[in-house]
């Protein structure tokens, strides 16, 4: 019997990680590709505004409060799946949405947001990509939680529903208090 | 007959696969010095395309890929290292990017696993060599018995 011990051990063991691996496998194994971003500071940037032209938008105008930044594209159809949940979280109010236009035309843009309505706060205009790559986007809608510090606290990669926004977002704005937009400038 | 033509087929097909990867998906502009071609050729085939996944950013036809290697382009224009290079791409994009992941605190028991399987086999090797010497040399006897007279 004390023959068999070390043997059974080895296989318990394997078992035991093997268990371990399976248990803790992301549930949508592809799309779950932490960002490093995470904790760090939002990439400085400066873009052009898509409804209000000749304007520019700053990087350091995230800090300050709580911003939603989303990325998305006309060419992108789950961002139109994701369309309604942003509406729904504008009329929420508890956070402004800045709409980063990722490699797209102005004109099919301003198209999208007269049809289907604004959720943005702002929309600004990354045509060559350049911002995104700093952003560590690769494949739109992303959408990342921006803290008042201007510390990028969660992401989201692929549409957001509205119970991921509850279930991810949510609970870092609940210290926070609701902020609809800046008043002034 | 049917054979013949799907031999056929088959040629062709792999014709047509071998035509089309001698067109280059890559449009970046080139690199005005060889040696610096030759690098920017080495780094593009060592990250991965974030959206194929499984395809290097050379070969790959995305959007993305094409911005990364332009990127890639104009980072060795300006004089970076390849492992500047690389450091500015896993900042952005994680680990995941490289092909061949760096050793870190994560992955060491992985390195270091053949090591240890190695030195527990020769342990093992050792204890039932030494055990058997201890027997004697004799066919008939059962193990651990005594040596008959």
């Amino acid at each position: 019997m004390k023959r068999f011990l070390l043997p059974m051990g080895v296989f318990a063991l394997i078992v035991i990680v093997l268990a371990f691996g399976i248990f803790n496998a992301p549930k949508d194994g592809r799309k779950e590709i932490l960002s490093p971003l995470l904790g760090k500071a939002a990439p400085e940037f400066t873009l052009p505004k898509l409804l209000d032209a000749g304007q520019s938008y700053q990087g350091t105008s995230l800090r300050g409060s709580w911003h939603l930044v989303n990325v998305w594209g006309t060419w992108c159809r789950e961002c139109r799946a994701e369309h309604e949940t942003l509406l729904q979280i504008k009329s929420e109010g508890r956070v402004p949405i800045i709409g980063m236009d990722w490699k797209d035309e102005d004109a099919s843009a301003i198209a999208w947001l007269t049809q289907l309505g604004n959720p943005y706060e702002t929309v600004i205009s990354d045509h060559d990509g350049r911002v995104a790559i700093d952003w560590g986007v690769y494949g739109a809608p992303e959408s990342f939680l921006v803290n008042p510090q201007g510390i990028v606290v969660e992401k989201h990669i692929g549409a957001m529903t509205m119970d991921d926004w509850q279930r991810k977002f949510l609970k870092h704005l609940t210290d926070a208090a609701p902020s609809g937009g800046k008043a002034g400038a | 007959m049917t054979v013949r033509i799907a031999v056929a087929t088959a040629i062709v097909a792999l014709g047509l696969g071998w035509g089309m990867q001698a067109q280059a998906v890559d449009n970046t502009p080139p690199l005005p010095d060889a040696a610096m071609q030759q690098r920017y050729l080495g780094l593009t085939s060592e990250f991965r395309c974030m959206q194929c996944q499984n395809e290097a950013l050379a070969d790959s036809n995305v959007g993305l890929a094409a911005d990364l290697r332009l990127e890639i382009h104009d980072l060795i224009l300006a004089g970076k290292s390849d492992e500047q290079i690389r450091d500015y791409l896993v900042a952005r994009y994680g680990e995941f990017i490289l092909f061949k992941p760096r050793m870190n605190l994560h992955n060491a028991w992985l390195w270091a696993a053949p090591g240890i399987m190695l030195l527990a086999g020769i342990g093992i090797a050792v204890r039932v060599m030494r055990r058997r010497a201890l027997l004697p040399i004799s066919d008939e006897d059962p193990p651990g018995s005594a040596p008959s007279a």
